[in-house]
């Protein structure tokens, strides 16, 4: 188990002060303008010696995204967009840092500026984080009074902090969707390339980072990226904030390294599994999106980027979603369905039609209203949402179908078998209304 | 896709304006976005309307595109695009958002829905008769590990059950003040019971969590000031220093006999429900004060360690997870047991 020593939000529970001089103390702004002068090629360095990998689901290479930011000026500024439309259910970190370490953020920011040659950041933070944000700003504003940031600060680096915020959209965590929506429209993506690093917010150079990948770096480079690199494993390196909801004995967010095990991880943070480790059904392990696994796999799974592709899921978030033996794990998928249905942004027609599609199916297996060759025909729908859509919420409204019907389909079979035994002679099964 | 209407016309009123405070706010918001891109603005220059108003008016999507220099249908998109904006009027008191995805659904938040139907409205964004609250189902609010959880206007209130939830709709009815945060006993999104991590980093508050509030949940278990009472003696069995543990080796020898907790008064449990007690085990458990089920289920990290020690138990508590079982039977005895675990007691 990490130690507290080892640990970078040590402020996570709101236990000490979050503000500037509280931060002070925990260690943030120390040698920040050493490393502002050493200038932007070791900062990106340092951060891909490090191995930090995105922590807003994807997981790209935080340093190597960074390198992708023109090297030459060409007239337009640079900026940074910090993602903290935090929506993924299940997902519940960057809260966390940012209404109790809201520093690490507001420090990350100038050092991941300096790192891609911008002197303005917009830290966009969803729509229903308001005391969030309010923190935030507080101590950006801070931040601006003590001259660590704005203009002629201390560190000599020029940099402006907005705090942005949306309007309830999940589809905002979405990169592009946010640079859209930032810029005043809709949040609908927008097709790749160009990418962000060449035309992004406002046509110019962006880079958009999580919360979490930006929070993380001023201690980064405080301690060495190898300091980081020797935690958790190869390609998988670091610390990582995991937040564990659903049926555990006491659901909390934590700071844990990468690649403990599943079980560590549970009987440790969070007091076991709701009636012991047989009563566990399945685990959603990195957030909504990706596909559940049976819960006899996931005890010896290890909990980073490769380990869970291993057991046929993804680390995503790291939010773990644990699901006992009580829970209806048709039901539970099903309201999923719902959320991406709701969520989607209606731009491309797989995915606005597609999701409200499956939601319409799902809905009837929940009750086994349904025909068993209906499974076969929803795994085949999802396939064709899948990856045929501009950004990944087609991606993510299928997979955990898909995870449900690979995993789950005797449930699903039994429920059917069960309703039609159930039916009336008279009637059989009452004729299934066409969607 | 959610599809969103603007409110029929005949609620629509006819003008809106910005109060003197909302304007200056709004000019320097704009002013914070780069020139030419005031645009950028839109956002939360709705949201304050919204804040100002109650709701998004048609009038105001008028005066914010006028603004910012925007075509009307540019700002209606954005207003119908997300779902945060009220596009009709919701109670003026409380406007319950219940989050009902997945990770609330599976701890409860169809209980939540069924109490707003039953003392709201049965239809969300309908209000009660008096105009004062209204609900309507949300989907992930980013609390999860708080979950279930409902957002009223600007705060959050996390870890609700289904009577306190109750006692807090009438508290917003009465207009009182009503608490935000974490319902039950526990700091933020910290597991609760206490904290297994961040527990040797110097902080300036102490590290005890806030004395309990008025909960449901604690009801049934033994009064919190029985609880804490036991719960300072092992605070230094925990994590004695050195010289302490010499000395206090020989107190230590009467203190074994000593009962650990003030037995409740009423029926005693039969704690030989538990899988993993027999009437050995009973009697001692009965010993140190612990008779009911409610008492089992409430046992902190800290005390567990101290029962194990004083017992012998060696991580049997956890092993057979006797707080989850005795919560099971404490709330519904060998039926709820069932339920949860799928097997008989014993």
């Amino acid at each position: 188990m990490l130690t507290d020593k080892d640990r970078i939000f040590t402020n996570l529970y709101g236990l000490g002060d979050w503000s500037l001089e509280g931060a002070k103390k925990r260690g943030s702004w120390s040698q920040t303008k050493s490393f502002i002068d050493k200038g932007r090629d070791w900062i990106t360095d340092e951060v891909k010696g490090s191995g930090l990998r995105g922590r807003g689901g994807a997981g790209f290479p935080t340093g190597l995204k960074w390198s992708f930011m023109p090297k030459q000026n060409d007239g337009r500024p640079h900026y940074l967009v910090v993602n903290a439309d935090e929506s993924e259910p299940g997902t519940c970190k960057d809260r966390e840092i940012m209404r109790h370490d809201p520093h690490h953020l507001v420090e990350g920011c100038l050092l991941a500026g300096r790192a891609m040659d911008a002197h303005h950041a917009f830290i966009y933070v969803r729509g229903e984080f308001i005391r969030e944000r309010e923190r935030l700003q507080a101590a950006v504003d801070q931040a601006y009074e003590a001259k660590l940031i704005g203009k002629n600060n201390v560190h000599g680096w020029d940099f402006d902090i907005v705090v942005h915020h949306g309007a309830g959209a999940y589809i905002c965590g979405e990169e592009t969707a946010l640079l859209e929506s930032l810029e005043g429209k809709k949040g609908q993506p927008r097709l790749k390339p160009p990418f962000p690093a060449g035309m992004g917010l406002y046509g110019c150079p962006t880079t958009v980072n999580n919360v979490e990948s930006i929070a993380v770096v001023p201690e980064i480079l405080r301690r060495g990226g190898s300091w980081f690199a020797g935690l958790g494993r190869e390609n998988n390196t670091g610390s990582k904030l995991f937040c564990v909801s659903g049926h555990v004995n006491t659901p909390a967010t934590f700071e844990e390294e990468m690649g403990i095990t599943f079980g560590e991880l549970i009987d440790k943070h969070c007091g076991g599994i709701r009636g012991g480790w047989d009563n566990l059904l399945a685990v959603i392990p990195g957030g909504s999106s990706v596909p559940c696994v049976p819960g006899e796999k996931m005890r010896d799974a290890v909990m980073d980027f490769d380990g869970l592709r291993e057991v046929g899921s993804s680390l995503g978030t790291a939010a773990v979603i644990v699901m006992d033996k009580s829970t209806d794990i048709i039901a539970a998928i099903a309201r999923l369905s719902y959320f991406y249905k709701h969520e989607s942004c209606g731009q491309c027609t797989p995915c606005r039609e597609g999701t409200g599609w499956m939601y319409r199916v799902m809905e009837r297996m929940v009750r086994g209203e349904a025909q068993k060759r209906e499974i076969d025909m929803l795994f085949e729908v999802t396939k064709q949402v899948e990856g045929h859509t501009i950004c990944a919420l087609g991606d993510a409204a299928a997979w955990p179908i898909q995870g449900l019907i690979r995993n789950f389909r005797p449930v699903i079979e039994a429920r059917i078998d069960q309703y039609t035994h159930n039916a009336k002679a008279e009637g059989a099964v009452p004729s299934v209304a066409a969607e | 896709m959610s599809v969103r209407r603007l409110a029929e016309d005949h609620i629509q009123p006819q003008e809106f304006a910005f109060n003197a405070d909302n304007k200056k706010w709004a000019k320097q918001t704009i002013a914070k976005y780069p020139k030419g891109r005031q645009q950028s603005a839109v956002i939360p220059l709705l949201m304050r309307a919204q804040e100002q108003d109650g709701w998004v008016t048609k009038a105001a999507i008028e005066h914010v595109a006028d603004m910012l220099e925007m075509p009307y249908i540019r700002v209606l998109e954005v207003a119908t695009f997300y779902t945060q904006f009220q596009l009709k009027p919701v109670g003026t008191k409380a406007h319950i958002q219940v989050c009902g995805t997945t990770p609330c659904m599976l701890r409860g938040s169809g209980d939540l829905i069924k109490v707003c139907k039953s003392k709201i409205n049965a239809q969300p964004f309908e209000t009660n008769e008096a105009g004062t609250l209204s609900w309507e189902e949300v989907e992930c609010l980013g609390a999860c590990v708080n979950a279930p959880m409902v957002m009223v206007f600007k705060d959050t209130y996390e870890d609700l059950t289904p009577e306190r939830f109750e006692e807090m709709i009438d508290e917003f009815e009465a207009g009182k003040e009503v608490k935000t945060g974490p319902q039950i006993d526990r700091q933020f999104a910290a597991p609760e019971g206490g904290h297994v991590t961040l527990t040797d980093v110097p902080a300036k508050k102490p590290a005890a969590r806030k004395p309990a509030t008025k909960s449901a949940t604690k009801a049934s278990a033994p009064k919190p000031t029985a609880k804490e009472k036991a719960e300072e003696p092992g605070a230094d069995v925990k994590k004695p220093s050195k010289t302490a543990k010499k000395a206090a080796a020989k107190a230590d020898d009467a203190r074994m006999k000593a009962p650990l907790f003030d037995a409740p008064e009423g029926q005693k449990d039969d704690l030989k429900l538990i899988s993993g007690v027999g009437p050995v085990l009973e009697g001692k458990l009965n010993d140190l004060g612990i008779t009911t089920y409610a008492q089992v289920a409430k046992l902190t990290k800290k005390q567990i360690a101290e029962v194990d020690d004083r017992l012998s138990f060696k991580g049997r508590i956890e092993r057979d997870d006797w707080k989850a079982q005795a919560k099971a039977l404490a709330k519904g005895g060998a039926e709820e047991y069932r339920k949860v675990f799928g097997k008989d007691p014993r």
